[in-house]
């Protein structure tokens, strides 16, 4: 082997099969995906998210959240996704349509959160839960944000958006906790996070993985 | 065909003296001193970084309060930092040192306008620099193994295209005819470093792919990096050092072409494998695992390279700390090769896929193969570019009984640890808060490990400071240090 040619084009050659096949025909197939327009209810899904929402991804995509927690639930018969309430169906393709960034993750220390919005629908639930995971789960094993919130002293009023915190947590008397700008993003980012919608290849998946014969074969 | 591998053969054992003399050799080692030594000493400043931040992530796994009120060090930070730090700072600074000794020393050519590289090896630690800041002020992508901000990602690029650029030139320039093993991994690691990135770079960030593709690809970037750049650069390093310190040929040198052509077809498809399950067209994972169950081709045909030869000159591991490492190395890629087909089936993947088991298997490519593979490489060239030897043997001994213990302890404490998470998250009824306790005691024994590589770390850049420091301040080098010493060249 002592053809320079010869070894470049064949390392050229490779690089170009595995380029074509895994990136470019994938995003050519991802390019016929559409919409799924629903006429009962007279809209188009996936919907895409509001803008806080986006804003509140981008903390959550800053902070790393992904470095725990997965946003993808398998199908059943593959792990204890569906067991642990993570989402009444798999994830499809289709789910991810909008999102200009798309963060599956690969690492489970915390639970999935692809439907955390269907078990945890109140962003207040989880301002609490950012600013010290124990005020709602003694046990947690997640560190708190609290960097994300700000202690400061009641000037007249106190703020509509203090948080309510038991005596263990409470600031010092004439102070109260409020949420930043970051924190009330990314809470309500969490709160709406869900796939809602059944889409036709969400049924079909169903019924193919709930009989277990057929997956082991 | 067979004729010519078994000059190439011979050209592998004694590289440096076919054909050019010692002072030929010493040319040559002295128009790559001023680059390599550049990326030596950032390699090792982001060493003790990336060991710092490291540190700091392991320990926040089982005491989550830890610097938790910091933002900057938060988990999400520190890890992704740490893991950047680690791959760009550190692995591709030592790459760069090895890249350009082994090409001026296979090719036997000497580098031409050394100054260009100092100028590029100046950008790409400054692109580091400003990358692994941005992770830890919050411009993190969140992209594994990409969270380098996107206004970093262009210095590094611009940076490659010139160190590639040299890498290649000094590849074309050389006398030696010849094309050894060494330079075929080596061109592959080359030409797909650039083509990985910059198509990440476009299709994730400049104009984002839709939907889940973009996991397609940013798996496939990721395998790529690890396989045919970091494995790629430690086996091309491997099928240097292993003739020329053991002073034996390589055993069955005719079938290193075919584990080649194996190992880079079949690593070019693997990535897509640890996709199983995800919401991505099932193909793409099916290719991906197939390709993985082929892998044990290449192991098979390198192993029957690396190992008889090993053997063969196994008096050599008395004397040469270079090495003991890389024989650490060539045990780290058998594993985790092993490792990668094995979790790619989907009877383990169930078990293993989101658990701390991948994290094993990141650190063994990473640090059991391509570190240890370095280290062992300028223990033996460092002191061929200084024209000195080595201040202190005994540090040498720490820095590798630290880091092979470090290793054991961090593989050790994550796979087992991996394996109780994967139990834990299959079975519904295992709380994440009970989850977190089982896994504790690995998590403290992963640290462990951390910290007697960081150990390690510091004996190694003592090391290589006091040599680089006697070196400027004593003033001139003994220039006859290794014709004198014929000993030092085992392979002569």
């Amino acid at each position: 082997m002592n053809r320079f040619c010869l070894i470049f084009l064949g390392i050229f050659a490779i690089a170009a099969v595995s380029w074509s096949s895994l990136v470019f025909s994938n995003q050519r197939a991802y390019g016929a995906i559409t919409a799924h327009y629903d006429e009962n209810e007279g809209k188009a899904f996936p919907q895409p998210a509001p803008g806080l929402a986006e804003r509140g991804k981008l903390v959550y995509q800053d902070l790393g959240c992904a470095a725990c927690h997965t946003q993808q639930v398998r199908r059943p018969g593959f792990g204890s996704d569906q067991a642990r309430g993570w989402g009444e169906r798999q994830s499809v393709a289709r789910d991810y349509l909008y999102e200009g960034r798309v963060l599956l993750g690969s690492m489970r220390l915390g639970p999935d959160l692809r439907n955390v919005g269907a078990r945890q629908g109140d962003a207040a639930w989880h301002l609490q839960h950012l600013y010290d995971p124990k005020l709602v789960n003694a046990e947690s094993s997640m560190p708190a944000y609290a960097f994300l919130f700000e202690t400061r002293q009641i000037v007249g009023q106190p703020s509509a958006k203090a948080l309510t915190l038991p005596a263990s947590h409470a600031p010092a008397a004439g102070y109260e906790v409020v949420p930043t700008d970051r924190a009330q993003a990314l809470a309500y980012y969490l709160a709406t996070l869900k796939d809602a919608y059944a889409y036709p290849e969400t049924s079909n998946v169903y019924v193919e993985a709930a009989s277990k014969e057929g997956e082991q074969k | 065909m067979a004729s010519a591998s078994r000059t190439a053969t011979a050209a592998g054992s004694s590289a440096s003296s076919s054909g050019t003399g010692r002072a030929a050799q010493a040319a040559i080692d002295a128009s790559a001193r001023g680059p390599v030594l550049l990326f030596l000493v950032s390699a090792i400043a982001w060493l003790l970084i990336a060991s710092g931040l490291t540190l700091i992530s392991s320990i926040q796994l089982h005491r989550p309060t830890f610097l938790a009120d910091c933002a900057w060090l938060t988990y999400g930070r520190s890890q992704a930092a740490g893991l950047n730090a680690a791959i760009y700072g550190w692995g591709f600074n030592a790459s760069f040192v090895l890249v350009f000794w082994l090409m001026a020393r296979l090719s036997q050519a000497a580098l031409r306008v050394p100054s260009v590289l100092i100028v590029a090896g100046l950008f790409w630690n400054v692109g580091v620099t400003l990358g692994v800041g941005g992770i830890l002020a919050g411009d993190s992508t969140s992209v594994p193994w990409l969270e380098i901000p996107t206004y970093a990602a262009p210095l590094l690029f611009v940076a490659y295209a010139l160190i590639g650029a040299w890498a290649l030139v000094t590849f074309r320039s050389g006398g030696s005819g010849r094309i050894f093993a060494s330079q075929w991994y080596l061109l592959a690691a080359l030409f797909w470093f650039p083509w990985l990135y910059s198509v990440a770079q476009v299709v994730l960030f400049l104009q984002p792919s839709r939907g889940t593709s973009q996991s397609v690809i940013a798996a496939w970037y990721s395998h790529g990096v690890s396989s045919l750049w970091f494995t790629a650069i430690a086996l091309a390093a491997i099928y240097y050092f292993l003739p020329k310190i053991t002073g034996k040929t390589l055993r069955h040198y005719d079938l290193a072409s075919l584990g080649f052509w194996t190992f880079l077809a079949f690593s070019a498809f693997a990535g897509t494998a640890s996709l199983v399950g995800a919401p991505v067209p099932a193909w793409t994972t099916a290719v991906g695992v197939g390709a993985s169950l082929f892998l044990i081709v290449p192991v098979i045909i390198i192993g029957l390279n690396h190992f008889p030869t090993l053997a063969a000159g196994a008096a050599a591991l008395k004397s040469s700390p270079s090495l003991r490492f890389i024989l650490v190395g060539m045990i780290a890629f058998t594993v985790s090769t092993l490792a990668w087909i094995v979790t790619s089936l989907q009877s383990v993947a169930v078990t293993t896929q989101f658990t701390l088991v991948g994290s094993a298997q990141t650190q063994t490519v990473l640090y059991g193969l391509f570190s240890m593979v370095a280290f062992g490489a300028i223990y033996f060239l460092a002191p061929r570019l200084a024209q000195r030897e080595w201040p202190s043997l005994a540090l040498i001994g720490a820095h590798f009984w630290a880091s092979t213990a470090g290793l054991v302890l961090c593989v050790a404490g994550l796979t087992l640890g991996g394996l109780a998470q994967g139990a834990a998250l299959n079975d519904p009824a295992v709380s994440f808060s009970a989850m977190a306790s089982t896994l504790s005691p690995y998590l403290f024994m992963n640290s462990l490990g951390v910290i007697l590589l960081a150990i390690g770390h510091l004996a190694f850049a003592v090391n290589v400071v006091r040599l680089v420091l006697q070196t400027a301040l004593c003033g001139a080098p003994t220039a006859d240090l290794f014709r004198e010493a014929p000993s030092l060249e085992a392979a002569r």
